[in-house]
């Protein structure tokens, strides 16, 4: 059977979540079900929700925003593009490859070009296989919550 | 009959055993409250005298060092078998510390860049200490050495943990007055010795003064006293550290290098690194696109050369994803 990545979305409510439900309403295809989680604002995902969804089994993670200038809080974007370049870099020491994570900013009208990210990722996830298991993390995990 | 109390080192360095004499001629007091049943760094004993005693006959252990090697895992198990009250002391048994950076890479790894390609290293024979060797005189055995490192939390249960590498003198006062003190115990899983809040609320340095508009490390550049180092472009890690040591590194002109942990609430002291960091750029002007703005944050991002080594110094082991994956 193909390997089909699971993708968790963590999209703007004002821009990208609105992308994303206009491409259904559009009835795009999208080749993939992203696992969408609603936010207020781009700048409002934390670093550590990208690291956790990646400990629970997400293959990749897109997170999306409004245009540069255009957020509705006015600079949430711009901090959630300075933390995604940072977080990219450490990333690849954590052995997680740069393709399993996406900013992607789009403006509320844009519903093909979030399907067309979404697609894009999937075929590099598809390429790439699942993250390597992180069994040393997830065993000590196990161990710390089974600890009587 | 005096309290019992025991103090142990497993993946560590021994500065926390120091740390103990940090609290000065306190410690005559503490001599004679407790009785000091095992210390290999005090006095003499052997794991054979600690198996003797009974369960739960020591009242207070202070375990120090990370969990690198199945010995460090036994003692764990023993201790805590031993112990009615086991203390995970200082950042090593707390979070891993500098041993949890090992994470990062495999243990074959390692066996290869300290036996096999390190210069000063002369080993023809490519020889790799295993854990069980047959010689002339029989079998001489070495601990296993674990495929991670974990923290002693995630090898036992813990009572109480007390953050610092190694722990302030000040702070080690209070944890130990809290034993002695007479009070009743705070509830188990407590950290003890340390502050509730981040690191900069009791940092002296001024701040909101500037952005940073490039990293520095160390040897590049000397700071400005009195304004906030991160604003300087030094990777000063208060924000995203517990306080309670008093600010003494940045106090000192030194940039924080996060050894209390992540503060309370925060269960990644690297991501909320990151978090600090993403939003306090410049934005710069307005007309910039995300193209032109990406390549200027990278350009910036070039000075953070190793983010893992620094954001993780101490906390790796605990993070999110405890290391590399798939290691």
């Amino acid at each position: 059977m193909e390997f089909e990545p699971i993708i968790v979305g963590f999209l703007c409510n004002w821009c990208a979540y609105r992308a994303a439900d206009l491409a259904g309403t559009m009835r795009l295809r999208s080749p993939n079900d992203v696992r969408i989680i609603r936010v207020l604002c781009s700048g409002a995902v934390e670093p550590r929700f990208v690291l956790k969804a990646f400990r629970e089994g997400a293959d990749g993670v897109i997170i999306g925003g409004c245009h540069l200038g255009g957020c509705h809080y006015s600079k949430g974007n711009l901090s959630a593009l300075g933390r995604a370049r940072l977080l990219l870099k450490l990333m690849g020491q954590l052995g997680i490859d740069q393709a399993r994570f996406r900013l992607v900013l789009v403006s509320a009208s844009e519903a093909a070009a979030f399907v067309e990210a979404v697609g894009k990722m999937r075929n590099d996830l598809q390429k790439l296989g699942p993250v390597s298991s992180c069994s040393a993390g997830a065993a000590a995990i196990e161990a710390r919550e089974s600890v009587p | 009959m005096k309290p019992k109390f025991a103090m142990y080192w497993a993946s560590g360095c021994g500065g926390c055993e120091i740390s103990l004499l940090e609290i000065h001629d306190q410690i005559l007091r503490f001599a004679e409250v407790f009785e000091i049943v095992f210390c290999p760094c005090l006095v003499d004993g052997k794991k054979e005298d600690l198996a003797k005693l009974g369960d739960g006959a020591i009242d207070l252990t202070f375990f120090n060092g990370a969990i690198r090697n199945q010995e460090d895992e036994d003692m764990a198990r023993l201790l805590r078998t031993k112990s009615r009250i086991l203390v995970a002391y200082g950042s090593c048994a707390m979070e891993g510390c500098v041993p949890g950076l090992s994470n990062l890479s495999t243990a074959a790894d390692h066996f290869e860049a300290v036996y096999l390609k390190n210069h000063t290293t002369v080993n023809p024979e490519a020889v790799i200490p295993g854990s069980r060797s047959e010689v002339a005189e029989g079998i001489l055995s070495l601990p296993v050495f674990a495929a991670s490192v974990r923290s002693l939390d995630q090898v036992v249960a813990v009572d109480y943990l007390v953050p610092g590498c190694p722990p302030e003198g000040v702070q080690v006062e209070k944890v130990i007055e809290t034993f002695v003190g007479g009070s009743p115990l705070p509830p188990s899983g407590s950290l003890l010795g340390a502050g509730e809040r981040a690191l900069c609320e009791e940092c002296p340095r001024v701040r909101n003064v500037r952005r940073p508009t490039r990293f520095y490390r160390a040897h590049q550049q000397i700071p400005e006293e009195g304004v906030c180092l991160l604003e300087q472009g030094f990777i000063c890690l208060g924000p995203a550290t517990r306080s309670g040591c008093g600010a003494r590194c940045p106090r000192n002109n030194m940039v924080c290098i996060g050894c209390y942990g992540p503060p309370p609430g925060v269960d990644d002291q690297g991501a909320q690194m990151i978090a600090a960091l993403g939003s306090m750029l410049d934005p710069g002007k307005d007309c910039d696109g995300e193209v032109e703005r990406t390549q200027r944050l990278d350009e910036l991002f070039s000075g953070i050369v190793d983010p893992a080594g620094t954001f993780y110094t101490f906390s790796l082991a605990k993070s999110m994803l405890g290391g590399k994956v798939g290691r």
